[in-house]
């Protein structure tokens, strides 16, 4: 019955994408040469105005200009241009430095908010204050004081990513149930080993649902960022194709920011299972 | 005029004939006021150091100007050299002198925006000025303007590519925090144009450009300063009868296709691509409205300067030695490839072809040609500087008083490039100041205030 329904999602989801390409296909069709055009004017003039071709490139375009990066994706034609693969692995590294920052700060400290509920209560309004605000907001002031773009852009990914996995913690450090932690008390845990032994294991799958959350709005800001300060990265890239008004490059973009974001998500959420345990 | 005074000329004069003193006869000055730009005469810089040596050499052997002229007239020009170098060793004098100082620091960062206007910054790498220079350049395209300031005050890069008036808006403090910055070099004169989208196609009097929406890349921009010149000379008040925007050159088209904005005063190649994708048409290029007007400029902090003084000499050569190269008529075309791929300006070769050789489509169906489009001429006049001011004081950019030479004179680097340029072998103007004029409406650099007060539409301060 499973492997039915399996198949059945695969053969809709297969139909939706031919008729999602097929009407993407016939919506950017060219609508033939433009009439009484001098042929010396026409020389000069880009295939949208003179054969009258939509400024949106079609599946075909994309899909051959993707083959095209695929099949080199890590060339290095000097400062402003490189493959794909190199631009990747930049946002990449930059989100896990930022990210890392954020979690060797946010988890430590949310054990605290979690166990102690004055620090919790004094902590409140400035996390509910920085919370809100927008990660690309902190740019201009990152780039002032900071003196570096390409640290901003990690500081900006910290500050994003700090806040899910701080509330998550402490949120799953404070509901570790009474009973476990009384139980400790009456063993005479230490601090230390009870917020290890006991707490940890209890409070981890809260923990990993923020760092997942955490993950993805990383990865959404990179993109952002990277637009932002330029250099090197994905968005980088974006916003170079964009320079140039190169659709079809800017969708291969958007394709593999899909595509890689998916991946890390379902990285975490590997090891979010491997933690979760029944009750 | 020539960039190079020919040691071996025995018909030039020692009075030169007009009135600035740097050119042989009026016509001339009056053909070089109208072009106000340097044309290279010899080619290799190999070949202009060792005509700067020799004249040098020759000028010592004979101090006296009337005999050094009996002699050349009496001997020749090709014999006096091969005399000249019989006993004194002209190349090695050459090589000598084309080293310079050491530079400090060799490898450096400089920023641009992929936009014409950066042609100099950004070809002097491949074509190999700045490694000519003895300098290891990257060029780094970057996202905006407000970016390459920043960039460039946080030492990030150690020169960047920015619109003339940028480097006084940062000295000012206007926008950001005060930062003495200057100008060694300007880019480029032209070279940017009004676009308007194809419904407006029969929008070609200004007067009917009433609550339409214009773009302009940055508030501190020539552009800003000459599409409000050019509005209020028609009677259009840029800030009370039209919407000025702030948007990033690359963003326009998009936007003018998008009908956000019904035009834009924007750098080229941003002008010719809208034509190109035909989504607007040319209404005029901004040398109809001030011809040989600057507008992007290569800026460096004087803390730069005066940190790595030969490394900022060297850089200023390549960016002299590239802005003479590009401003020659035959080499656009070559120039034009160098600059296209995605790693430099990034667009079509034949979108940048149009811009730099000036033989274009202009959206219309007709195809014209203005060889000025687009040129290039590094020398930094202070009056340049002098005129942004006033504009600035005019729309409100600046409040109160403003000691117009004096800020004209710290940005505008106008006596070190003469320096740079002399040492070169090019012969840059002995004036620091000239006069222009702008739609018709002559500027005079002595008189800013009273310039400031002549116009009906301003800001009211």
């Amino acid at each position: 019955m499973t492997t039915s329904l399996r198949l059945r999602a695969a053969v809709v989801s297969i139909v939706l994408l031919a008729v999602f390409l097929g009407a993407w296909h016939i919506a950017t069709r060219s609508t033939g040469a433009a009439a009484n055009m001098s042929p010396e004017y026409a020389k000069l003039m880009g295939m949208t105005a003179t054969q009258g071709k939509s400024a949106m490139p079609g599946p075909l375009d994309v899909g051959a200009k993707l083959w095209e990066h695929l099949k080199r994706p890590f060339y290095d034609n000097g400062p402003n241009d490189k493959g794909l693969g190199i631009q990747l692995a930049y946002s990449i590294g930059r989100v896990m430095l930022g990210y890392l920052i954020a979690v060797a700060i946010a988890i430590p400290l949310g054990f605290l908010i979690g166990m102690s509920p004055l620090i919790s209560k004094a902590l409140d309004p400035f996390i509910q204050i920085l919370k809100p605000i927008s990660p690309l907001a902190w740019m201009p002031l990152a780039l002032y004081t900071i003196k570096d773009s390409s640290l901003s852009a990690i500081f900006v990914i910290f500050i994003c990513s700090v806040w899910p996995m701080l509330i998550n913690t402490a949120f799953g450090v404070a509901s570790v149930r009474k009973e476990w932690i009384n139980v400790a008390r009456t063993l005479e845990v230490g601090n230390f080993r009870r917020a290890f032994t006991v707490i940890l294991p209890a409070a981890a799958p809260t923990i990993l649902t923020g760092m997942r959350i955490s993950i993805g709005i990383a990865w959404l800001v990179i993109v952002a960022a990277e637009m932002l300060v330029g250099g090197t990265g994905i968005g980088y890239f974006v916003w170079n194709e964009w320079n140039n008004l190169s659709i079809t490059n800017v969708i291969i973009a958007i394709l593999l920011i899909g595509v890689v974001g998916m991946v890390l998500d379902q990285l975490l959420a590997r090891v979010s299972r491997l933690v979760t345990f029944p009750e | 005029m020539s960039i190079f005074d020919d040691p071996f000329d025995a018909d030039s004069r020692v009075n030169a004939g007009c009135i600035c003193g740097q050119h042989r006869s009026p016509a001339e000055h009056e053909h070089a006021t109208l072009a106000l730009r340097c044309e290279p005469v010899v080619a290799s810089q190999e070949k202009r150091y060792e005509n700067v040596v020799a004249s040098a050499v020759l000028r010592a052997v004979f101090p006296e100007v009337t005999t050094r002229r009996a002699f050349l007239k009496s001997v020749g020009a090709a014999t006096a050299l091969a005399a000249v170098s019989q006993f004194f060793p002209l190349k090695t004098a050459t090589e000598a002198f084309a080293e310079a100082g050491t530079p400090e620091k060799k490898d450096l960062k400089v920023g641009f925006i992929p936009i014409t206007c950066a042609t100099p910054i950004i070809m002097a790498a491949p074509l190999g000025f700045y490694a000519k220079a003895g300098l290891n350049v990257e060029v780094v395209k970057t996202a905006g303007w407000a970016v390459i300031r920043d960039k460039t005050i946080n030492k990030e890069y150690d020169a960047a590519h920015m619109l003339a008036p940028m480097p006084i808006a940062i000295s000012l403090g206007l926008g950001a925090q005060p930062i003495p910055f200057t100008v060694p070099a300007i880019e480029n004169i032209n070279g940017q144009g009004i676009v308007l989208s194809m419904k407006h196609k029969d929008k070609r009097d200004p007067k009917d450009w009433k609550g339409m929406k214009f773009a302009i890349p940055f508030d501190y921009s020539m552009h800003n300063y000459l599409l409000r010149y050019y509005l209020a000379e028609h009677g259009i008040d840029p800030d009370t009868d039209v919407q000025l925007r702030s948007v990033p050159p690359p963003e326009m088209v998009a936007n003018l296709r998008a009908d956000n904005i019904d035009g834009f005063l924007a750098p080229d190649n941003i002008c010719q691509r809208a034509i190109y994708d035909g989504v607007g048409y040319l209404h005029i290029l901004s040398k109809e409205i001030w011809d040989g007007h600057p507008c992007c400029s290569f800026a460096a902090s004087r803390e730069f300067i005066t940190s790595a003084p030969n490394s900022f000499a060297a850089l200023t050569r390549a960016i002299v030695d590239a802005t003479a190269y590009a401003s020659k008529a035959e080499n656009r075309k070559q120039i034009a490839e160098a600059i296209a791929p995605a790693n430099y300006i990034n667009a079509p070769v034949t979108v940048l072809e149009q811009v730099l050789t000036g033989t274009y489509a202009d959206g219309l169906g007709g195809v014209k040609t203005d060889p000025k489009r687009v040129d290039f001429d590094p020398f930094p006049w202070q009056s340049f500087a002098v005129w942004m001011l006033t504009q600035m004081k005019r729309w409100g950019q600046i409040k109160g008083d403003v000691d117009y030479k004096a800020v004209a004179e710290q940005i505008y680097l106008a006596t070190d490039t003469r320096k740079v340029m002399t040492d070169m072998g090019l012969a840059p103007p002995k004036d620091s100041y000239k006069s222009f004029s702008v739609m018709g409406k002559s500027f005079d650099p002595t008189k800013p205030d009273d310039y400031v007060a002549s116009f009906k539409i301003k800001k009211a301060s």
